[in-house]
């Protein structure tokens, strides 16, 4: 459907007879090349975001789904959510792992591009090449190694662990919600460092050497150069990593998934995305599963804002 | 002489680093050489001696797996072809024309490509199944190319500004239609653009789990990435051959890895923006 929106375009373009005249082009043919990209976002998000902000102010349950007609409740589904302990847990969980995976993402993803700058080319190709495999794994690929990793049975970890003498023989790190985070957050932080670690790296490469020498022969500390020659080169690249970091750590929702399915306690695992899926897919409650995905595309688009517009500056 | 020390250690920390990032995918691999009974043995192997091709033979001769690939190829397929058209011609827009709304049009982009999956998946598979089009491949790329064609248009952006409009009306001037101007002169110039928008599109489709495991609920519906799940489901309660898991995962994994060494550097540069300047 949206090919066909798109295809006449081109054939108009050809037919117009002021089209010999680029210089000059009119407004109407602009506002026709971006029909089919306002068309498709229409169709697949603005309806259902549309959908889901009216359901959030509905009462929209099992009996909905057998036909009755949904009936409006006003702000009933928001003072639910917001009275109940439950999703405060899980809201607070959400915000915490999110923060505990971008720190850690950017902190070593810096240490990473640090090591980068000053190790032999041939050393920082390996280490190059190692963080690339690493980023380009489909993230369900990936997770089926990890779980076999930490696989109770069989897994690598639990024969290492033993090797070192820790009595780890059958555990299933999964089962409990402490190690079960643990290792979400190792995974989850795996797999981001190879982005901020090569974006700061590239942009450490702006910094001169010329420079970095001659702060040091005017006795400037390894401390001190980082200090206030490194850090605010590199300033901007570090808060866009961070916040792109802080929107994608919110939104986890495969690793989390995919580790329940393996055996964590889902009840007492769950961050917003699962939480969402469980109370709409899984449970039939519409109006509260919108209610909750509705206060996560706020957050999303309160953290978002700063860094669009940052974006949105090098576009005059 | 403490240079050269610190040298050594930052070198020897690097490469520990390099094996840390390497060593699950090198995992996978390795596993997936070996045959179940040595995976299931007290002490692993690191090394794939004796290792042989039979998990990739037995994996390919599932016929869910060949089910799951054809759903993903054809969404995939279908997702970049829908998201290339649609985000040139948003991209023309932009980069060509100035209009009225253009700046607003530019910031919902932004915004839209930050917006979860999460947040809206559960109206999507409300709005599918009130259309009867769960487990249907259209619906989902549908689906797949409204989150694909924001960031498109945003990397496609960069390669239409860079050919002079001067130079199509040249070839205006030299006596070349529109058309064939813009096909001989503008197009061939602009195809690495397409080509690392169309791996992108590529690679998000082919590795999508969220909203795919929302709308495509029936077996024979399932992609790659919801068949490689199930797996993993299985693993909870019951032995796993864990060597044909892996020759799955390496299966899917391995033109992901070629397709985005191919296009690394053109995304991160889109998503870091004016912050690096390369």
């Amino acid at each position: 459907m949206t090919t066909q929106l798109s295809t006449p375009n081109p054939a108009k373009d050809r037919d117009r007879p002021d089209a010999v005249r680029p210089s000059k082009p009119p407004r109407s043919r602009a506002r026709l090349l971006i029909l089919p990209t306002i068309v498709l976002l229409v169709l697949a998000l603005g309806y259902p975001v549309g959908w889901q902000l009216v359901t959030s102010f509905q009462e929209f349950g099992l009996k909905q789904q057998f036909g009755q007609a949904p009936e409006f409740v006003g702000f009933a589904n928001y003072v639910e959510l917001l009275s109940d302990a439950n999703f405060w847990v899980v809201l607070g969980r959400s915000l915490l792992f999110c923060l505990l995976a971008a720190s850690f993402t950017v902190l070593l993803g810096f240490l990473l591009a640090l090591l980068m700058k000053r190790v032999h080319k041939s050393v920082r190709l390996i280490l190059q090449i190692a963080l690339l495999l690493a980023w380009a794994m489909p993230v369900v690929a990936s997770m089926t190694v990890w779980v076999w990793l930490v696989d109770w049975r069989r897994g690598l970890l639990n024969w290492v662990l033993v090797k070192l003498g820790v009595d780890a023989q059958g555990h299933n790190w999964l089962a409990d919600p402490v190690t079960f985070f643990i290792t979400a957050l190792v995974i989850v932080v795996w797999a981001s460092v190879p982005f901020v670690a090569l974006s700061i790296f590239a942009g450490l490469t702006q910094i001169s050497e010329e420079m970095l020498e001659a702060a040091a022969m005017d006795g400037a500390t390894g401390w001190q150069r980082t200090r206030h020659i490194i850090l605010p080169v590199i300033a901007p690249v570090l808060s866009i990593v961070m916040l792109l970091q802080l929107i994608w750590d919110l939104r986890v929702f495969t690793q989390i998934k995919l580790l329940q399915d393996a055996g964590g306690v889902a009840n007492e695992t769950h961050l917003l995305g699962t939480y969402i899926y469980q109370a709409g897919v899984g449970s039939g409650s519409f109006g509260i599963a919108s209610a909750v995905s509705i206060l996560m595309l706020l957050i999303t688009v309160g953290i978002s804002w700063y860094y669009v517009r940052s974006l949105m500056k090098e576009e005059h | 002489m403490r240079t050269k020390i610190t040298t050594y250690i930052s070198g020897a920390i690097a490469l520990a680093a390099a094996l840390i990032w390497a060593f699950p995918v090198y995992w996978m691999l390795n596993s997936s050489l070996l045959p179940n009974t040595t995976l299931q043995s007290t002490t692993p192997q690191f090394l794939p001696v004796g290792g042989s091709f039979d998990n990739f033979a037995a994996v390919l001769s599932d016929g869910a797996f060949v089910q799951a690939l054809g759903v993903s190829l054809a969404v995939t397929l279908a997702t970049v072809g829908i998201c290339l058209i649609v985000a040139f011609l948003g991209a023309l827009a932009i980069s060509r024309f100035r209009f009225r709304g253009r700046k607003s049009f530019i910031l919902a982009l932004l915004l839209i490509q930050m917006l979860p999956a999460e947040g809206m998946f559960i109206a999507q598979y409300k709005m599918m199944s009130s259309v009867n089009m769960l487990n249907s491949v259209l619906g989902l790329t549908v689906l797949y190319a409204a989150a694909v064609v924001p960031f498109t248009i945003w990397m496609l952006r960069g390669f239409v500004a860079g050919v002079p409009v001067e130079l199509e009306e040249a070839a205006m001037v030299d006596g070349l239609s529109r058309t064939k101007a813009f096909l001989r002169i503008t197009f061939p110039l602009l195809a690495p653009g397409l080509v690392a928008s169309g791996v992108y599109a590529f690679l998000q489709a082919w590795n999508e789990f969220t909203v795919a495991l929302v709308v495509m609920t029936e077996d024979q519906a399932k992609t790659l990435p919801l068949w490689l799940r199930s797996f993993i489901q299985a693993s909870a309660t019951r032995e796993t051959d864990w060597g044909m898991v892996m020759a799955a995962s390496t299966l899917v994994a391995v033109p992901v890895i070629i397709f985005f060494l191919l296009v690394q550097s053109r995304m991160s540069s889109g998503l870091v923006g004016g912050a690096v300047k390369g």
